[in-house]
């Protein structure tokens, strides 16, 4: 493995606690006693949902679709009855409720009629595209953009390199440790598919040397499935974020993702194991996505260890499953200890994108000790792997000189949290970014809303100078006792000024919301995709402009 | 059960802020040891009551302000200046000088300016520039090294006491002072240099000796903090091999009037300033690379003060004046951010 790898800069080596989890083998939990399926898993449009109250349900069976182009299907993972379709508890960092399917399971997990496709050599990457859209897959990473449209880059991009994410660098988690230790084959097979899809000419898995039996089982499966050899198992030291999507394709390939791009810019896509174990069931099984597979860690619970969880599990039950020492347990964390974000409800369910549940007591992850001065030390700059000067960051944030904030690359910062990890004073640095950030998105909104009332007020004016001037006209034309004729020509010419502003409004309108797209996708983060809290952002900019 | 609502990172290292000052205060040791060897108790006292006045300082300050006493006084910035202090000076610098120095830099140079994290210039030096220039007879009278055969007079512990407090008490002691190295070289007039070492007592090798012994304690206290992870290497390093190259260009050009890069590394304070003064964080350039060029303009403006300026030493003016231009430097070296301004991206990728 004596390859050329390439660094990126900072990155920290906090304690993995990888250990707990992955004493046992993944294990099945009993169904639950019922499911909660939220509409918005992921990121794009909420899914449409297809089903009603008091309707039965087959395993696997459409019961959500996607809602435009960026939008995700949705199963039902086991059958059942639809029981409501209501507003529920879903897990978002600000815990917010939202429309949810809630299913309850029959007992019988009788699946709907299913079948895949044997050689995949030979269909068109169009249909397996289709069928990963229609399987509901979206990245199981942790950003949940939908597959179907990562995997079908614009025309312009030529896609040489296919990275597969298999880092996993976060502490706690191993889920995708264990899927590729007991499931490589699949993944292999998976990332075939993809590959079959986007034809690279080079298709790498990135992956830390400290799974060691995770890499002997993908040499294995790579021996078995891939003939030709093309697969290149590419073992990188362990540090943390090298699992971020941007510090991979460092990693591996020199390239940097170019400032407000996404990796096809420079002709990389980039998955995770886990999609694509998903999409071998989708494409050689015919399965959709209802089922993954999740780390429940944490000195609260009895038996830690990673579960297959159906899609909608209350978090609760699965909790349970794993032996809760509940008067232990005291922050629950949904993803890992460094981007992972702390629940206000057991009741949430699983989502797509839920690869881990942190169940930690007060002695395992205690509150952070008060905040003290920021004696500019200069640790946080050290370990940036966006290169920030997150000191410099936390002074404007501090005091809301977001246009400086702006100018340092505020919007750059990834969130890895490892400025916060380092710093000697606990300044909750990710914590004033995210503020600001918040607040520079809301004032961008304010902005072009007011441009917009701007505008609606300049046209008012204007009318009303036109419709003034066109009585101004009619008065003098009437004094002057003029023609007919002149008069008329002169209303014509009125009514088509009026409608040239209507036309410019319209340019005006389109325009403003091609800039707000723009910058809103500049400010996503990790995955070069905007980040879950954009959703409600862009949300009502949509409303607004139809 | 009652579920926490923090937002993430949920970990966060060891490290804090009291324990980062504590270690800097803990690294001063073997310098501070070679120093009391060959000079006596003085220091020692110094930094005790320099300390004292600095606590008592911050306590006054803090609650004037309405904050929580002990919660700022356990980050220890204000025991590491008053530390610093009474390292610098003299060893039988009078109470008072200290006081003044201590108290000056503590409430003004520090709290005036917002305290902890805010004040732009280094507390420590601007109450010892304070000093300097206001009593320059007092700031420049050294004890002969006990190191100087024949020198049996440095003074006992109650002596020393006396002479820093004479209200003590005590007998009074008429101690051999002598002037530094730096300042023997700087008064050399039109003698060479080679007759200056061979001549002067203060450069002979006994005396010698103890200059650059205790110059080796802070360095080796500097590369512990280096160890520690305590500050980068990058102002440290950048600050002696500038002094390292600007002394000896000079140097080997005309050794009879310039002295040597050895004079200047280990002869004066540059050891203790390059490894405890210029690291001082809070005034200093941030970013990595404007740390290189705010410790090599420190070495080099040392080098102008003490060769063509009107002081012996310059550790503390060369570092004031870098406070200064520190944000500036921040300016002008912030590290090109991830995916900005990306200049040889290959073409191809994957390769
Ligand atoms: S690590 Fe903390 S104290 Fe040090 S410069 Fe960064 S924010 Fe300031
Ligand atoms: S959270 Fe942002 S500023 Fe802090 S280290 Fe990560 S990328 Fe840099």
């Amino acid at each position: 493995m004596n390859r050329k790898l390439w660094d990126f800069h900072g990155g920290i080596h906090p304690p993995e606690n990888k250990a707990q989890s992955t004493r046992e083998p993944i294990v099945r939990p009993p169904l639950p006693s019922r499911l909660v399926l939220p509409l918005q898993q992921h990121i794009g449009q909420s899914s449409q949902c297809l089903v009603k109250a008091g309707q039965k349900v087959l395993k696997g069976q459409l019961i959500a679709a996607p809602d435009g182009y960026v939008s995700l299907a949705m199963h039902a993972p086991t059958s059942g009855t639809v029981i409501d379709i209501t507003s529920a508890p879903v897990p978002h960092p600000s815990g917010l409720t939202d429309r949810c399917i809630i299913i309850e399971p029959d007992g019988l997990d009788k699946w709907v009629p299913h079948s895949g496709i044997s050689d995949y050599t030979r269909a068109e990457p169009e249909r397996l595209l289709q069928i990963i859209r229609e399987s509901g897959i979206a990245g199981l990473g942790g950003a949940g953009f939908p597959t179907s449209v990562k995997l079908n880059p614009s025309e312009e991009v030529t896609i040489r390199t296919l990275i597969i994410n298999a880092v996993e660098c976060e502490p706690y988690i191993t889920a995708d440790d264990m899927l590729m230790r007991e499931h490589a084959s699949e993944v292999i097979q998976g990332i075939m598919i993809i590959a079959h899809i986007l034809k690279p000419e080079s298709i790498q898995i990135g992956i830390e040397d400290n799974k060691s039996e995770a890499i002997e089982s993908l040499k294995n499966a790579i021996a078995t499935h891939d003939r030709e050899q093309s697969i290149e198992l590419v073992v990188i030291p362990t540090k943390y974020p090298s699992g971020g999507e941007k510090q991979l394709i460092q990693v591996l390939t020199g390239c940097e993702v170019p400032n407000g791009g996404i990796p096809a810019d420079i002709g990389i896509v980039c998955q995770n194991v886990g999609t694509a174990a998903a999409v071998y069931r989708a494409i050689i099984k015919g399965e959709p996505l209802i089922y993954r597979v999740t780390t429940f860690t944490g000195e609260a619970l009895g038996q830690p260890r990673n579960l297959e969880v159906l899609i909608g599990t209350p978090v609760n039950e699965l909790l349970e499953f794993c032996d809760l020492n509940d008067s232990e347990l005291n922050r629950l964390i949904m993803g890992g200890p460094m981007m992972g974000f702390s629940l206000l409800s057991d009741s949430v369910p699983v989502i797509k994108t839920t690869n881990c549940i942190l169940a930690s007591t007060e002695a395992e992850i205690p509150l952070p000790p008060p905040e003290q001065a920021c004696i500019r030390c200069g640790m946080c700059e050290t370990v940036c792997p966006a290169s920030l000067l997150p000191q410099q960051l936390y002074w404007h944030a501090k005091s809301k000189d977001y246009d400086k904030a702006i100018n340092h690359n505020l919007l750059d910062c990834i969130e890895c949290g490892a400025c916060t990890y380092v710093c000697p004073s606990n300044i909750p640095l990710v914590q004033y970014y995210r503020h600001a950030k918040g607040e520079i998105r809301m004032l961008e909104h304010e902005h072009t809303r007011s441009d917009h009332s701007r505008q609606r007020f300049e046209m008012r004016i204007k009318r009303l100078e036109q419709e003034a001037a066109a009585r101004e006209e009619k008065k003098k034309a009437r004094q002057q006792a003029a023609a007919k004729a002149s008069a008329a020509r002169n209303k014509a010419s009125n009514n088509q000024g009026a409608k040239a502003a209507v036309i410019q409004a319209a340019l005006e309108r389109t325009r403003a919301k091609k800039t707000r797209l723009a910058t809103d996708s500049k400010s996503s983060v990790n995955r070069a995709e905007p980040e879950p809290e954009t959703k409600t952002v862009t949300g009502s900019d949509n409303r607004e402009n139809t | 059960m009652a579920l926490l609502k923090i937002t993430s990172p949920h970990m966060s290292s060891a490290g804090k802020t009291g324990d980062v000052m504590l270690t800097v205060v803990l690294a001063t040791l073997p310098g501070l040891a070679l120093l009391t060897w060959f000079f006596g108790w003085g220091n020692l006292i110094n930094i005790a009551w320099a300390s004292l006045v600095a606590v008592s300082c911050e306590a006054l300050v803090i609650s004037i302000r309405q904050r929580s006493v002990m919660f700022y006084l356990t980050d220890y910035s204000a025991l590491l200046t008053g530390v610093l202090i009474g390292l610098s000076l003299p060893s039988l610098a009078p109470w008072w000088l200290t006081l003044i120095a201590t108290s000056f830099a503590i409430i003004f140079a520090k709290h005036l300016y917002g305290g902890m994290g805010q004040n732009p210039f280094n507390p420590a030096m601007v109450g010892y520039a304070l000093v300097l220039i206001a009593f320059p007879v007092e700031m420049t009278s050294w004890l002969a090294p006990k190191s100087l055969p024949g020198n049996d007079q440095i003074p006992s512990f109650l002596q020393t006491l006396t002479a820093i407090f004479p209200f003590v008490g005590g007998e009074a002691v008429d101690a051999f002072t002598m002037a530094t190295p730096l300042d023997t070289f700087k008064h050399k007039g039109e003698q060479l240099a080679a007759q200056l070492w061979a001549s002067e007592p203060v450069l002979s090798p006994s005396s010698w000796l103890a200059w650059q012994s205790i110059s080796a304690g802070y360095l080796l206290g500097g590369a512990y903090l280096l160890y520690k992870k305590v500050f980068t290497w990058h102002t440290p390093v950048a600050l002696l091999v500038a002094m390292t190259i600007i002394s000896g260009i000079f140097w080997l050009i005309d050794p009879d009037s310039y002295g040597s890069p050895l004079l200047h590394l280990l002869g004066g304070a540059t050891m203790l300033g390059a490894f405890f003064i210029a690291t001082d964080p809070v005034s200093s350039a941030t970013s990595v690379k404007g740390r290189l060029y705010y410790g090599a303009a420190i070495g080099i403006l040392v080098y102008i003060i003490r060769t063509w300026g009107n002081y012996p030493d310059a550790i503390a003016f060369a570092v004031l004046l870098m406070n200064f231009a520190a944000p500036f430097i921040d300016y002008y070296t912030q590290p090109r951010t991830y995916g900005h301004q990306i200049s040889h991206q290959k073409t191809r990728s994957g390769q």
